[in-house]
Formats: structure tokens, sequence, C-alpha cells
């Protein structure tokens, strides 16, 4: 019982991270239906810049933090605006190709311009570890759950309480009417990418914070978990993705706790072909099907 | 139409295809095909295979799998496993029937269950699935786990990668340009429309991609011996994203597009190779202009055929897409046209 | 014995009865219109005796040579092959391809030959494809489309789209044939090219057709039998005029202003 609950507080602080990304890939698809596939490599990006202010700006956590997610943000907006924007009207596919070659571009400019080297992330939280009726917490777990939770909440309030939220939720619903309503279609969207790719940012340092290193690749395992995190909960769907990430962490942990370390990720492969074919909507979605 | 083999068309493929083999078999005996330029040859011809194998499941039935490379790696493996105690052509075709036949059974699985899932979702699942085979090899006692296979013998010839071409090029061909081919095609067009139509679209998709993962099984267990070692890792999503970039830089649609792009790029690989280094950054940004510039690729879903092969007008307009593509000539049309948009 | 016997038809969304309890019968060689305001049913009807939906209850009978076939268990192109074909309210048609093609999709069970005779272009896949062709060419003279046999679909002028997705449902072998509004953003000219042409199609080929249609000229002139849908349910049927003069149709139609 004590190992299985200490197998859920593991769970739950790498699910908090996986929930984060899953959060970008979910908003993004909610608003424009796009698998962004170069997401998970926003996460690596998060976690580079994060180093960078760290190491090289001297930055306590929390500034390192908004920071990182401010310049992750910004190049999320960049590269919409480059890449995906001018295929905003051709065929799902061909916007898909495209983010698979930002996701290759990143991974490979990264590597050229860092090296393909392993970097240490540097310890910017103390590292200290308390027991707590036999079970064992970590102060880091502590902070990147509480991080990842505030940042959950927050995102709430924007969607919910504000203006550009609304916003957000009526290009979601149909971009059409939302423009005829005088919503600006073009900075909704610009903005959600923003949104995703800075709580990417924010993933990216608190998993380096969590393990220590850092490399270009890092972005792919996580980042198709994440997807698979989102598809879970429902895509295009925010509390989803949340659950998701969580469902996903746990189950993840659960598998190299009792089973095969060696099999962790085929496993969570597996769920995504088992979700994708038996409740494609997700969890908390709805099933649709074509018009004919 | 005429109702047998021998018909001109037929023959003058063969022909042509036969001249071909002698004419490298010539410049190799004479040296100027050169075991270095043997290496770009024979990385052309494989990636030929898996373009166009590939480009059935993409580009004439319309669903988009990322897990190619998997099946690569099921034909490699098994190959290598049979050449440890049989270091011959006989063990070679005997690893190459025993992967086909597994290739053949993973594919009928995964594809019955998948494939009745749309565009980028059915993307996302067949990485699982090519995921999950690496992973599974990986774990494998027989493949040696993350250190994999080395010191596979060295049994590729011109002949023996000639034919492989040449027959995995025919039979995509003649999937293509059949009852079954056309059945896909409709698939890709409107699959509502193609079952209204009477067509069996689960039937005919299954058939597509279990055709695919054949062919790519018989070009891994090629590539095996080509290239003496084989690991998990080379069997990869970057893998998967090489020959995905061949298809889309050749036309989705179009199996010689395929055929051409890979021998474009085996040219540009060899020919940048002190800039190897930059050239994952270059496909990327390749992917991503021609989706934006020129989606349909270097030939669209048409085929060259022997009237274009002998045409001029076929090189011309290629050659003009291509400059096209490396001028951003439409970046700058576009350019213009939004920003008198923009003035309005 | 009718050729379709639609018995209690019912098919729910979540709770919304789309519909409801329909029984209908067509008789060989009739041409029936089905009527009704948007949002009726009608479309979800083709769709559900097509079997692009399975039905929440009731059975859809089509008699074939003698023998009754239960219809809605089958997926479409099961359907399709018991000789029911339909077309699309917004043109599906394989836009890319060339007409002939379009129609040798249609024709696709006639090869005779498998995934090897393909492959290894055996004498049966000769043979097949020839007689294929010259079937399709043969069929495309008959509904006047062969002079087009080469154009790509998307290149057809709206109006020989619409003849061409009509003839490509006929081509599949198709005894009864269902028509999602065919003259759809026609204007009167080729509205009246259409209403020919579906005349003489059934006369010259023996066909059943149930249509749907909101362009009452078209319906009142061609139609001899008429089914009326309002909210998935079936209110009226009878000829032209016994449905033109129905209370519960004018209703339906007006509204409660009446």
């Amino acid at each position: 019982m004590l190992e299985f609950l200490q197998q859920m507080i593991n769970g739950l602080s790498i699910g908090s991270i996986y929930a984060l990304i899953a959060l970008g890939y979910t908003m993004v698809y909610g608003i424009i239906k796009l698998i962004n596939f170069a997401h998970g490599d926003m996460y690596m990006i998060g976690a580079y810049v994060g180093m960078i202010s760290v190491t090289t700006f001297k930055l306590p956590f929390v500034l390192a933090l908004p920071a990182t997610m401010i310049v992750t943000g910004v190049l999320g907006v960049v590269i919409e605006r480059i890449a995906y924007r001018p295929l905003r009207k051709s065929t799902r596919v061909a916007a898909l190709i495209t983010a698979i070659g930002v996701s290759f571009f990143l991974q490979n400019a990264v590597s050229r311009i860092m090296g393909a080297k392993i970097y240490t992330f540097p310890p910017v939280l103390d590292n200290r570890t308390f027991m707590f009726y036999g079970l064992r917490f970590n102060t880091q777990q502590i902070a990147i759950f509480v991080t990842a939770i505030l940042l959950m909440i927050l995102l709430q309030v924007i969607v919910k309480k504000t203006k550009v939220g609304r916003a957000m939720r009526s290009v979601a619903v149909d971009q059409d009417a939302a423009k005829l309503m005088g919503v600006n279609v073009d900075r909704t969207i610009s903005l959600t990418f923003a949104i995703g790719s800075s709580l990417a940012a924010a993933a990216g340092i608190l998993v380096g914070i969590y393990y220590n290193t850092i490399n270009p690749l890092m972005g792919f395992a996580p980042g198709l978990k994440a997807f698979v995190a989102a598809v879970f909960g429902g895509i295009g769907i925010i509390p989803g993705a949340m659950i998701g990430g969580f469902a996903i962490g746990l189950i993840e942990t659960m598998v190299s706790g009792y089973g095969s370390t060696l099999y962790k990720d085929a496993v969570v492969y597996v769920i995504l072909i088992l979700v994708l074919i038996i409740k494609p909507s997700g969890l908390l979605g709805k099933n649709r099907k074509e018009k004919v | 139409m005429k109702n047998t083999f021998l018909n001109k068309k037929n023959l003058t493929w063969l022909i042509l295809g036969v001249a071909f083999f002698f004419l490298i078999q010539l410049l190799i005996q004479v040296g100027v095909i050169t075991p270095y330029y043997r290496v770009t040859m024979y990385w052309i011809c494989l990636f030929a295979i898996l373009g166009v194998s590939l480009n059935v499941i993409i580009g004439v039935t319309g669903q988009f799998s990322l897990g190619h490379a998997g099946f690569m790696s099921i034909g490699a493996y098994s190959a290598a496993v049979v050449l440890r105690s049989m270091p011959n052509l006989t063990g070679l075709f005997i690893g190459m029937a025993i992967g086909a036949l597994i290739s053949l059974f993973v594919s009928m699985v995964v594809a019955i269950p998948t494939l009745r899932l749309k565009g980028d979702y059915l993307a996302i699942a067949t990485l699982g699935v090519g995921e999950i085979i690496r992973i599974v090899i990986l774990n494998m006692k027989i493949t040696n786990g993350a250190s994999g296979i080395s010191n596979i013998p060295y049994l590729i010839s011109w002949p023996l990668m000639f034919f492989f071409v040449f027959v995995s090029i025919m039979f995509s061909a003649n999937f293509k340009n059949s009852a079954i081919g056309r059945a896909c095609i409709s698939i890709k067009e409107d699959e509502i429309a193609s079952e209204a139509m009477g067509i069996n679209t689960t039937k005919y998709k299954v058939m597509a991609f279990m055709f695919g993962a054949l062919i790519a099984s018989l070009a891994g267990a090629l590539y095996a011996t080509t290239y003496y070692v084989i690991k998990p890792e080379t069997f990869g999503i970057n893998n998967s994203i090489n020959i995905l970039v061949i298809v889309v830089f050749g036309g989705m649609g179009s199996l010689t597009g395929s055929a051409v792009a890979a021998i474009v790029l085996g040219i540009i690989n060899n020919v940048f190779q002190p800039l190897a280094e930059w050239r994952m950054i270059i496909y990327a940004l390749a992917l991503i202009v021609i989706m934006i510039f020129r989606p349909q690729g270097l030939l669209g879903t048409s085929e060259a055929s022997l009237k274009t092969i002998f045409s001029l007008d076929t090189y011309k307009n290629a050659l003009k897409g291509l400059i096209d593509l490396v001028t951003l000539k439409k970046f700058r049309v576009a350019a213009a046209s939004t920003g008198k948009g923009k003035q309005r | 014995m009718s050729l379709l016997k639609v018995e209690h038809l019912t098919k729910n969304f979540g709770g919304l009865s789309a519909v409801s309890n329909v029984s209908i019968s067509v008789e060989e060689g009739e041409l029936v219109g089905l009527i009704g305001p948007n949002g009726a049913g009608k479309t979800t009807l083709f769709n559900v005796l097509t079997g692009v939906y399975t039905p929440t209850e009731g059975k859809v009978l089509l008699t074939k040579d003698g023998k009754t076939v239960e219809l809605n268990k089958m997926p479409p192109y099961k359907i399709t092959h018991q000789g029911v074909a339909r077309t699309f309210q917004n043109i599906r048609l394989f836009k890319e391809l060339s007409v002939l093609d379009n129609v040798k999709i249609a024709m696709n069970n006639e090869a005779r030959y498998g995934i090897l005779g393909a492959l290894f272009r055996s004498v049966n896949f000769y043979k097949s494809e020839a007689a294929i062709d010259v079937k399709a060419r043969q069929f495309l003279a008959k509904v006047h489309l062969d002079e087009l046999a080469d154009v790509k679909a998307k290149n057809l002028p709206y109006g020989k789209q619409r003849q061409l997705e009509i003839a490509r449902a006929m081509a599949t072998g198709a005894k009864l044939l269902f028509l999602d509004e065919p003259a759809a953003g026609m204007n009167p000219q080729e509205t009246h090219a259409l209403t020919d042409f579906i005349a003489k199609i059934r006369n010259e080929m023996n066909l059943t057709i149930v249509l749907i249609e909101h362009d009452m000229s078209l319906v009142m002139s061609i139609c001899e039998r008429i089914f009326v849908l309002d909210y998935g349910k079936l209110i009226a049927q009878g000829s032209a005029q016994e449905v033109k003069n129905n209370p519960r149709v004018i209703e339906a139609y007006l509204g409660e202003e009446e």
C-alpha cells in the first residue's frame, strides 16, 4: 500500500508535466484543428531557455520561469506566423507535415547551436527529501506539482473569465462566425500559440529541475505522451488535457513500478491506439460523425 | 489496352529497364561508378523502394502512415537474424520471406482497427505503432537489444538491388493501375462516396497498408545487408520522416515522383556531404517550404509515362517547379497579394 | 410484392428522433418523391436506407430475384451490391478523376481478378480491364456523357456533375436509386434538362427512383407518388394532387400562421 502511494506521488509529479504540455496541444487543436507536432519541441526549447536564463543571466527560479515562458511564447507566435498561418486553408495533412517539419527543424537547429551533448540543469531549487508517514516527498516534486497546478488555475481563469478567453472559445466553435462578431481571429490564434508554448516552456524548466539533464531530443517522447494525454482526455477540451496528463503520468509510473521499465513507453502508445479506436473523442468528448 | 502482357507499353518499359540495368553495370565495370558512388546509388535504390511503397499508402490510398520505418526494421532484423546462421544469398532470401510474413501479419493486425481513423489521427496512431515495434525490438534477446546486430554479411550487388527496385516499382505501379488501385484512389478522393459505390473501403485500405508494409520489409532486408549494422534507433521516427520527405517532395500520388525524389535527394546528400550536419535542418525546412509553396510536390499526382519521359516539356516543367521552389516564387506572389489584401 | 418495404423505421440521435416509426413501400418501376420542410429527416432517412446509419429500430426489406433481403444490417457497400445506390446532397464525385474513371469505380465489382492478378498482370487482368473499359464507355454513351469521358470530374459544369453523379450510381448496376436533391442549386433550364434526364433513364433502364427535392415543379411533374415527412414522421402520402391538398402537409410547410 505504501509502495502504491509512493508511486502515486511520483506519478502525479510527472503527470503534472504531461498535463502542462497536453494543454498546449489541446488548445491549439481546439482552435485550428492542427496536431501541433512541434509542441513537444517547444517544451525542449523551454528547458534550454530556462537553463540559459538560470546559468548565463543568473535569474532565480521565480524570475526564470516567467522569463522563459515569455521568450518561448513569442517563439510559438513566430512559428505560427511563418509556418502554419499560410496553410490555414489547406488540408489537415499538409498542416501536419509542416508541423513535423517544424519539429525536426527545432530539434536539429538546437543541436547545431547548442551541440548534441547533454547539459546538466543547474540545481535552482534545493532538493530536500522528507518523510511523511513513511512516504518520501521531495521539495522538487512539490514545487513541480504546485507550479503546475497554479498555472492550470491561471489558464482556467484566462479562458473562462477574460475577454481573450471568450474570443478563444468563440474561434474554437466557429471561426467565421467569430470573425463576423468582431473577434480578431488571427490575433486570438497567435495568443493561443503563445499561451500553449509558454505552458510547455514551464514544463520544460520543471523537467530540467526534476531530471537534471536536458538534450535536443528530449521533446519527442514527452511530446508524444502529452499528445496521448490530450487525446485520452478528449482533444480540444482543456480539463480533459489536465485529467489525461495526470492519468498518463500515473499509468506510466505504475507500469515501470510494477511491470517493466522497458515497456513503459510502449504501454503509453498502446493506450493511445486503444483510445483512438474505442473512443476517439476521449474521456470528456462527444462522438461526432461526418455529415453526409 | 491489349489483352496480353505483350503490348507496346509493357515491352518498352521492359527494354528501358534492361537497358538501364546494363548501362549502370557497364559504368560499374569500367570504373566510372566507384565503390564510393555505389554507396549513394544503393541509398537511392533503397529509398526509392521505400518512397514508392509508402506512396501507395499515403498518395494513392490517402492514409497517412508514419510507421513505415517500423516495417522496414522487421525486414532488416529478420534478414540479419537468419544471416547470422546462414551467411549467404539463400539466407538473405529466407530472411526476407520471414520478414515479409511477419510484416504482413503485423500490418494486418495493426491496420484493421487503426485504419478506421482519419488523417492526422491515423498518422499519430501509426507513429505509435512504429514506436511499439522499435521498443519491442529494443527489448528482445534475438535482436540483441540496443546494441543491435553488426557484422551482417555484405551480399548486395547491383543485379540484386536492381531486381528488387524493378520488381517493387513494377508491383506498386500494377497495384495502382488496377481495379484495386482505382478503389484505393476513390477512398482518397471521398471515402463516403466510395463506400456508396460498393467499395469495401476497409478491405482496400488494409490491402494497401499491407502491400506497403511488405515492400518496406523487403527494403529493410536489403538495408541490413548493404550497411552491415542495424540498431533499433536506425528505424526510428527519423527514418520514417526521411521516407516521408521523399513522398512529399516527389508528389503524393505519383510513384515515379517518389523515385525521382529519391534520386534527387541522394545526389543532394552526396554533393552536400560537407554539410552533413545541416542535412536534417535542410530536410525540415524543405518539408515546410514544400507544403507552403508547392504542396503537390515535383510531379503532383501525375506519373512520368513513356510519353512524358521522351518529351522535353516534362523536364522544362519539372525544372520550372524546382526553380519556383528554390526562388520562393509563390512566396513573392503570395506576399504581393496579401499586401494588396491589407490595403483594401 | 413491393420492391422496397420499410417497416417502422426509427433513428434516434441521443434524445432526438430524426426519423420515427416510418413505414413506406415502393413498387418496382415507380418514381417516388420524398418531400418535407428543412430538417424533416429526409436525408437521415436516406442515410439509414443506404446503410450510412444503422436504424435504432425497424427493418428495411428489399425484394431481389424474388427473395427478401434485409438491408438494415448491412454496411453501405453491401447494400450497393444488392442493387441500391444513391447520390448526395452536396455532390460527392471523385473530383480529381476522369468521368470514365468515376464510372469504372462504380463498376469495380466486375473486376474478375484479385491482388495477385493485379500485381502479376494475369491474363484475367487484361481481359477484365478491357471488358470494364468497353462497358464503361458504352454506359457513358447511353447517358450522353461519352464526349466528356476524359474530362476531370471537377472540371465539368455544375449540371453535368449532378448528371454524372446519377450516372455513376446507375453504373453500380443499381435497380433502385436514391437521389438526394438532384436539382439543388440549378437554374430552371438545368432543372428542366435534369427532369428530362431522370424520366428518360428511368424508362430506358427500367429503374425505380426515390428522390428528395425542394423544387416542387420537378416533384409535381415527374413523381407518381409522394411521401411527406415532418419532424421525422410520415404525415402524408399519395399522388401530387392529393398531397398538395392535404391539410397536414399545408400546415407542415406553412406553420401555424394557417
